[in-house]
């Protein structure tokens, strides 16, 4: 099953170096292992664009958004077993920031993707 | 939680950490069967504790403290005589003190000791059988029940293999050794030959009530990904992930609704999945950079290639395909191999030359009762017109098939010929 990881917060700014660091080594591992299959992280809402159909009308919103309370800040796709082993895994980079982050606030989605392969 | 999840969610945890266990105390104890036995128990453990405590927050370092815990144990109880493994024990004692954290877990580099696991699992003198068992549980984690499940087998069955391939390792003296250069390359083709087992058993069980087998697919598929990531000079191992990604890129349009194989050339080709097309592509451009266009599995997944990047069935580069098998024949002779040639010829040059190869072909002990022989035979004379032979070949054929929608479909081509015919 694949998983698609999407991580949003409302906290502004880069992660500290030492969390960066961890999410990079557990990104390797995890590449390593065959469980992710691809990964990134977002640059800031300056950089996007909205388009939006709001009562029928089409409209293009450029970043950044001063409504949005919390940001997607990165995701990561990965091929895995069941959803257990998407929790087991994200709650080990969820962990990471707890950690090596103290006071970040934000959740880490997982959901599966539409199933057409194994 | 119920009892069920949290049994589900400590064996997934269990197969995130499970590698760098069993690799730490294989290098701690210097024999990877009883480093195996005794990571299994941490995992007993965490089936036993985490019920009543819930799951740690650092689950790995959990059943790394416990895991090491037991090979501490282990060293004390065999009152080891040499001073060295006195040393070896009070160093891992007080290693073991400074509990370890999560990110000096992530921290360490297991790549050679597991590539030593693998060479260990998949060890030439264990059967096929046992090296599959051992692979699953010991690379990928699965429980006995798990890969009992996946090959329709009972529990005791697997366990009794395990335990019977763990008593050959030990009683041969190979229970950590590492095979360097030379032997390495020799060695890693009994390994890739386990993994490919492994995926094609998954493969070609689609229908829809043995779900459990394209698990077997996505076990071999990750044993593939990490052999390329411990293994990075090897082409062949790259070369069969990009066969294995290349094939899996198709799962999803070889049934229909109702569980029918659809052959490649009708299948939907919308429903191939591009990123196993990317990613096998790239395995088989790093194969070959490697070296290795000419490997056993680069060259088969070469010829996958060929129909992955065709946009239609009409745009295969049939030619190519008829090189590739032919290079593939001469690597590694087999009359399999020579009919599939016939087929790719058939489609780039004509029936003509194809019924030729076929013909030679005819002969062929290995081949007497493979139905596709006749099979291909038949499509081959269809296609010249000749429709009285078509129809007896494709009637040897049904009767040769063992699946029975085969044997239908081949009736069906028989009795279309015979009515050609008149």
């Amino acid at each position: 099953m694949r998983f698609m990881f999407i991580v949003k917060s409302a906290h502004r700014g880069p992660p500290t170096p030492a969390l960066m660091e961890a999410m990079h080594k557990l990104a390797d591992r995890e590449i390593k292992a065959g469980r992710m299959l691809d990964n990134g992280g977002l640059m800031p809402m300056a950089t996007g664009a909205q388009v939006r159909i709001t009562d029928g009308e089409l409209s293009v919103v450029d970043g950044p958004f001063v409504e949005a309370k919390e940001v997607i800040g990165g995701y990561a796709i990965f091929e895995l077993r069941d959803k257990e082993e998407a929790l087991a895994s994200a709650k080990q980079f969820m962990q990471l920031h707890k950690d090596l982050m103290p006071g970040w606030e934000g959740t880490c989605e997982l959901r599966a993707l539409a199933s057409r392969a194994a | 939680m119920t009892a069920a999840d949290t049994h589900g969610a400590i064996l997934a945890v269990w197969r995130i950490e499970q590698p760098r266990l069993i690799t730490s105390l294989a290098r701690m104890l210097r024999d990877v069967p009883l480093a195996e036995d005794l990571t299994q128990e941490a995992l007993l453990a965490a089936l036993e504790h985490w019920p009543a405590t819930g799951v740690p927050e650092q689950p790995g370092a959990w059943l790394m403290a416990t895991a090491k815990r037991r090979a501490l144990d282990h060293l004390r109880r065999a009152k080891m005589l040499e001073r060295k493994h006195e040393m070896v024990a009070r160093d891992m004692e007080q290693e073991q003190q400074a509990m370890p954290d999560l990110d000096s877990a992530l921290d360490d580099d297991i790549g050679d000791e597991l590539l030593r696991l693998v060479f260990t699992a998949c060890h030439p003198r264990l059967s096929r059988e046992a090296r599959v068992a051992l692979a699953l549980r010991m690379i990928c984690g699965l429980t006995t029940e798990e890969i009992a499940r996946a090959f329709l087998l009972a529990n005791a069955t697997i366990a009794q293999r395990i335990v019977r391939a763990k008593r050959t390792l030990s009683e041969s003296g190979l229970i950590y050794e590492t095979p360097r250069g030379e032997e390495l390359s020799q060695r890693l083709s009994s390994v890739l030959e386990v993994v490919y087992l492994i995926f094609n058993e998954g493969y070609t069980a689609t229908r829809g009530e043995d779900w459990l087998r394209p698990q077997l697919c996505h076990e071999a598929l990750r044993m593939g990904r990490v052999l390329t990531s411990i293994a990075p000079h090897e082409p062949e191992a790259h070369g069969l992930l990009a066969l294995m990604e290349l094939n899996a890129s198709r799962t999803a349009a070889r049934t229909d609704t109702a569980g029918e194989p659809i052959l490649m050339l009708d299948q939907n080709r919308a429903l191939w999945d591009q990123l196993h097309i990317r990613r096998g592509m790239l395995s088989l451009g790093r194969a070959c950079e490697l070296g290795g266009a000419g490997g056993f599995y680069a060259l088969q997944a070469a010829i996958i290639a060929c129909h992955a990047q065709a946009t239609t069935a009409d745009d295969t580069d049939w030619s190519r395909i008829a090189r590739l098998y032919a290079e593939l024949a001469a690597a590694a002779p087999s009359p399999v191999i020579e009919l599939n040639r016939a087929v790719a010829v058939g489609m780039a040059e004509g029936p003509e030359l194809a019924l030729a190869i076929v013909d030679r072909l005819m002969n062929e002990p290995t081949l007497k009762g493979y139905h596709l022989l006749p099979s291909v035979r038949g499509d081959l004379l269809q296609k010249l017109g000749r429709f009285e032979e078509a129809q007896a070949s494709f009637e040897l054929a049904a009767t040769l098939a063992g699946n029975k929608r085969e044997h239908d479909l081949l009736s069906r081509r028989a009795a279309d010929a015979g009515n050609a015919a008149r």
